[in-house]
C-alpha cells in the first residue's frame, strides 16, 4: 500500500531520518517506536507528504508520489496526530465534514457517513455541535479519528494518537482503536514512544534511534532477540516492573 | 516598488473621486471657483469676503479655509486646485519668489504672470510684520525700536513657526540688527499672545493688523533699520479665471483699495475678540462698503457637527476600507513569502515613522489639497497594524494545526480561506481596530490641507483661542474613536468563531 524507499531527511545539521525502508501492506499495522527525537514523527510526516525527503522515494499503491498527485493521495490517507489537531474554530461536525464538503459530497451522503462513524467510534451524537475546547481529550481523539476516516481512506497514519490522554482512558481507547482497525481492515502506520502500546497494536515494529531503524520485527522477536544493547535497554526500561 | 505604490494610490484616489461630494474637485469645471485661505483670522476673513462677493454670480463657490502654509496655497493655486487666495506682497517676494531678483511691482506681476498667476492691486492696507512686546515691560526697559533689543540679551523670544525660517524672518532680522538673544522658540502665532500674557516669552512677531495689539496692551517696536518689506494685502488668482469668467474677476477686484488698516484691525477684532464668525464679519463689511446683498447665513452648531462628522467619517471610512482590502492580502503575502514580507514590513514600518502631519503634507505634490491627500496618508498609516497582525496571526498558528490542514489534502487556497484566516481572525480584527483608532485621531490633521472633519473646529479654536470650539472637534473625535472601538467589539462574534473565543475564558 505505502512504501518508503531509502528515504533520508536532514533539518539543517540534524539528520532526522537516514536511509529508511518501510513497506506497509494491506490490513497490516506497523508501529514506529523509539525515544523522542529518533525520527519516527519525521518519518510519518514524510509518509503523508507534509515534508519531502532529501533522498529516496515514496510510493502509494505502486505509484510514485509527486507534487502533482500529492493532494489526491493525501485524501486516500487518514492522518491523526497527538491532541487530535482539530481546528478550534470549527465544531466537531464541521471538522469531520470539512474535506467532504470541499469535494462537494451531497449532504445526505455526508450525514450517513457521519452516522456510521459516530456508531463506529461510540461518539455521542449530541456532542457533534460542540467546539473542540468543549470536548474531553478522549472525545477529541474520536473526532480526529472520524475526520481521518471520513473519506474512507485505505491507509491510516497516526502520530502518538493517545499520547495526551490519561492512563485509564488511554487503555480503553487502545482496545477500541484496535477493534476499529481490525473491523475496518485498513493498513495502519502508528507512531508511539511506548513499547507496550507498540506491542499491543503491531504486526510489525520498527524500532528507531537517531534516524535509523535499529530493528524490525514482531514484538516477540524484539523481546527474544534484541539486535543490540540499546534495543534491550529501550524495551526493558518500559517493561512493567510491578 | 515606487511605481506600484503610486498605482495603488491612484486606485484609491479614483475610488475616492467617485464618492467625493459634488463640487470638491476644484478648477475642473468652468462654473466652479475655489477660494483658499491660510489658517489665520485675517486670511479667513478676506477669503470669506471673496466668497460672499462671488457667491451670487451663478457659479458654485467653495471656500477652503484654514489651509496649511504659504507654499501649500501657492502650489495649489499654480496647479489649479485653487483659483483665488489672499496673499501679501512681502510674502510673495520673500517667500514664494525668494532668490529671484525683482526690483518693482511690474517685474513682480510679470514674474507671476509667467506662472499663470495674476495679482490684484492692494486691498488697501499694509499688514507688515511687527516685533512687539508688552507695553509695561517695554516702558520699564525703555525699548521703543527693534535696535533697542540689543541691550537686553536675556529677553525670551517666541516667534511663529513660519517667521522662524522665512526669508525676512528671524535669521535675517537677527543679522540686520545684530541681536544677541539665545532663547528663541518657534510657536504657533495664536499661542504667542498667551505666552506673552503669562510671561513665558517677552517678544513675539505680530502682524500690523492684529486685533490683539490693543487687547493685550502691546507695543509695536519701530523697524528703525527698515528690515521688513511692505506686506500689501492682495488677491492672487489664476489667469485662466479671466477667460473662464471675466465677470467674476471684475467682482473680485471691487475689493481693491477699500479696506484700510484700521478697518482691518476692527474686522479682526470682531472675530477674535467679539467672537463673531468670519462669514458674518465679511458679509456685513461687503454690505456696508460695497452695498452688496450677501445673504449671509450662519451654520448652527448642530449643522457644523453634522458636516464635520460627515467629512471625518468620509476620510476614515474610505481610507480604512482601502487599507483593509490591501493590507490583508499583503499580510498573507508576507506570511507566504517571508523574505519579500520582511522587506514589505520594513517599508511600511518606515512610512509609519513619518510624523503624520509631514506625511499628509507630503501627499500634496502628488494629490493636491482636500480629501484626496488626507485619505492617501491615512491609508498608508492604517496599513502597518493590519499587515503586521495578519502576518503574526497566520504565523502563530500552531504547527500541528497547519500540518493537519495540509494532511487533509485541501489545496492551499482553501486552507487559507477555511482554516488559516479564520484561525488568525482575532489577530487581524485587533489590527484593524488599532488602525481604525489611529485613523480617527490622525484624520483630525486633515483639516490643515482642506479635508475638513473634526480637525476644522480644532484648528479654528486654536486660532481664536476658543476652548469651546476646540472641544467641538476634540470631543466628537474622541467619541468616534470609542465608538469605532465598540463597533469592532460588536463585530468580533461575527468574524471570530465561538470556538476560538472559548479559549479565552478557560
Amino acid at each position: 500500500m505505502l512504501r518508503l524507499k531509502n528515504v533520508s531527511k536532514k533539518f539543517e545539521e540534524l539528520q532526522a531520518v537516514s536511509s529508511v525502508d518501510l513497506n506497509l501492506w494491506e490490513r497490516e499495522t506497523i508501529v514506529l517506536v523509539g525515544p523522542s527525537g529518533c525520527g519516527k514523527s519525521t518519518l510519518i510526516r514524510l509518509a503523508i507528504g507534509i515534508i519531502t525527503p532529501d533522498e529516496g522515494e515514496i510510493y502509494f499503491k505502486g505509484e510514485l508520489v509527486t507534487p502533482e498527485n500529492l493532494m489526491e493521495i493525501r485524501r486516500k490517507i487518514g492522518y491523526v496526530i497527538q491532541e487530535g489537531g482539530l481546528f478550534p474554530h470549527l465544531t466537531a461536525i464541521q471538522n469531520i465534514r470539512l474535506v467532504a464538503e470541499y469535494l462537494d459530497w451531497n449532504p445526505d451522503k455526508i450525514n450517513t457517513r457521519i452516522k456510521d462513524l459516530t456508531d463506529l467510534t461510540h461518539f455521542p451524537v449530541d456532542a457533534l455541535e460542540r467546539f473542540p475546547l468543549q470536548l474531553s481529550g478522549g472525545q477529541r481523539q474520536r473526532v480526529s479519528l472520524m475526520r481521518a476516516l471520513m473519506l474512507d481512506p485505505e491507509v491510516l497514519l497516526l502520530d502518538e494518537p493517545l499520547g495526551a490522554l490519561d492512563p485509564m482512558i488511554r487503555a480503553d481507547l487502545q482496545e477500541e482503536l484496535k477493534g476499529i482497525f481490525k473491523s475496518l481492515g485498513k493498513a495502519v502506520l502508528l507512531v508511539t514512544h511506548d513499547i507496550n502500546e507498540a506491542g499491543f497494536f503491531a504486526d510489525e515494529i520498527l524500532l528507531m534511534k537517531d534516524g535509523k531503524v535499529l530493528q524490525q520485527g514482531s514484538i516477540r522477536e524484539l523481546l527474544d532477540d534484541p539486535a543490540d544493547d540499546f534495543v534491550k535497554k529501550f524495551i526493558n526500561a518500559q517493561r512493567n516492573r510491578i | 516598488m515606487i511605481s506600484k505604490t503610486k498605482c495603488l494610490m491612484l486606485g484609491i484616489v479614483i475610488a475616492a473621486d467617485f464618492c467625493l461630494p459634488q463640487g470638491s474637485i476644484a478648477g475642473d469645471f468652468n462654473n466652479e471657483v475655489t477660494i483658499g485661505s491660510k489658517k489665520f483670522t485675517e486670511a479667513v476673513i478676506l477669503g470669506e469676503m471673496a466668497y460672499y462677493l462671488l457667491i451670487n454670480k451663478g457659479v458654485e463657490v467653495i471656500h477652503k479655509a484654514e489651509l496649511g502654509g504659504t507654499q501649500i496655497l501657492f502650489k495649489s493655486l499654480v496647479q489649479g486646485e485653487l483659483d483665488i487666495y489672499p496673499e501679501y506682497t512681502g510674502t510673495i517676494l520673500q517667500e514664494i519668489l525668494a532668490g529671484e531678483v525683482i526690483k518693482n511691482e511690474d517685474e513682480l506681476k510679470d514674474k507671476l504672470a509667467s506662472m499663470g498667476i495674476l495679482m490684484s492691486e492692494s486691498l488697501g492696507f499694509n499688514n507688515s510684520y511687527v516685533i512687539g512686546m508688552k507695553k509695561e515691560i517695554a516702558e520699564k526697559l525703555n525699548i521703543n525700536k527693534v535696535s533697542d533689543l540689543r541691550n537686553y540679551p536675556e529677553l525670551k523670544f517666541g516667534f511663529s513657526n513660519e517667521f522662524m525660517d522665512r526669508g525676512d524672518g528671524w535669521p535675517s532680522l537677527q543679522r540686520k540688527y545684530n541681536l544677541p538673544q539665545r532663547d528663541v522658540r518657534g510657536i504657533d502665532h495664536d499661542i504667542g499672545y498667551r505666552g506673552l500674557e503669562n510671561g513665558s516669552i517677552d517678544v513675539i512677531d505680530l502682524y500690523a493688523t492684529d486685533a490683539e495689539i490693543d487687547y493685550y496692551d502691546l507695543k509695536s517696536l519701530e523697524d528703525d533699520l527698515n528690515h521688513f518689506p511692505e506686506y500689501q494685502a492682495v488677491f492672487l488668482y489664476r489667469s485662466d479665471l479671466v477667460t473662464r469668467n471675466p465677470e467674476l474677476v471684475k467682482s473680485l477686484l471691487r475689493l481693491e483699495g477699500i479696506i484700510s488698516e484700521s478697518a482691518m484691525i476692527k474686522l479682526n477684532a470682531e472675530v477674535k475678540l467679539a467672537g463673531k464668525s468670519e462669514g458674518e464679519v465679511a458679509s456685513r463689511f461687503l454690505e456696508r462698503e460695497l452695498n452688496v446683498e450677501t445673504k449671509f447665513y450662519q451654520l448652527t452648531i448642530v449643522d457644523k457637527l453634522i458636516q464635520n462628522t460627515y467629512e471625518h467619517l468620509f476620510l476614515v471610512v474610505i481610507s480604512l476600507s482601502a487599507a483593509i482590502i490591501i493590507a490583508i492580502p499583503l499580510g498573507i503575502v508576507t506570511y507566504k513569502i517571508p523574505r519579500f514580507g520582511q522587506l514589505l514590513l520594513g517599508i511600511i514600518g518606515v512610512i509609519q515613522t513619518i510624523p503624520s502631519l509631514a506625511l499628509i503634507v507630503f501627499m500634496i505634490p502628488l494629490l493636491g489639497i482636500g480629501a484626496k491627500p488626507a485619505i492617501a496618508a491615512l491609508f498608508l498609516y492604517s496599513l502597518l497594524p493590519i499587515v503586521r497582525n495578519t502576518y503574526s496571526g497566520l504565523k502563530d498558528i500552531p504547527l500541528q494545526l497547519s500540518e493537519s490542514a495540509e494532511a487533509l489534502g485541501l489545496p492551499s487556497k482553501v486552507r487559507m480561506m477555511k482554516i488559516e484566516l479564520p484561525l488568525a481572525s482575532r489577530s487581524i480584527l485587533s489590527g484593524i481596530k488599532t488602525a481604525a483608532v489611529i485613523n480617527v485621531g490622525t484624520a483630525t490633521l486633515g483639516a490643515i490641507i482642506g479635508a475638513g472633519g473634526y480637525g476644522q473646529p480644532i484648528l479654528t479654536g486654536i486660532r481664536l483661542d476658543d476652548t469651546g470650539l476646540i472641544l467641538q472637534g476634540a470631543i466628537p473625535a474622541a467619541l468616534l474613536a470609542f465608538g469605532v472601538q465598540g463597533l469592532f467589539e460588536l463585530l468580533e462574534p461575527i468574524f471570530v468563531s465561538k470556538g476560538l473565543r472559548l479559549g479565552e475564558n478557560s
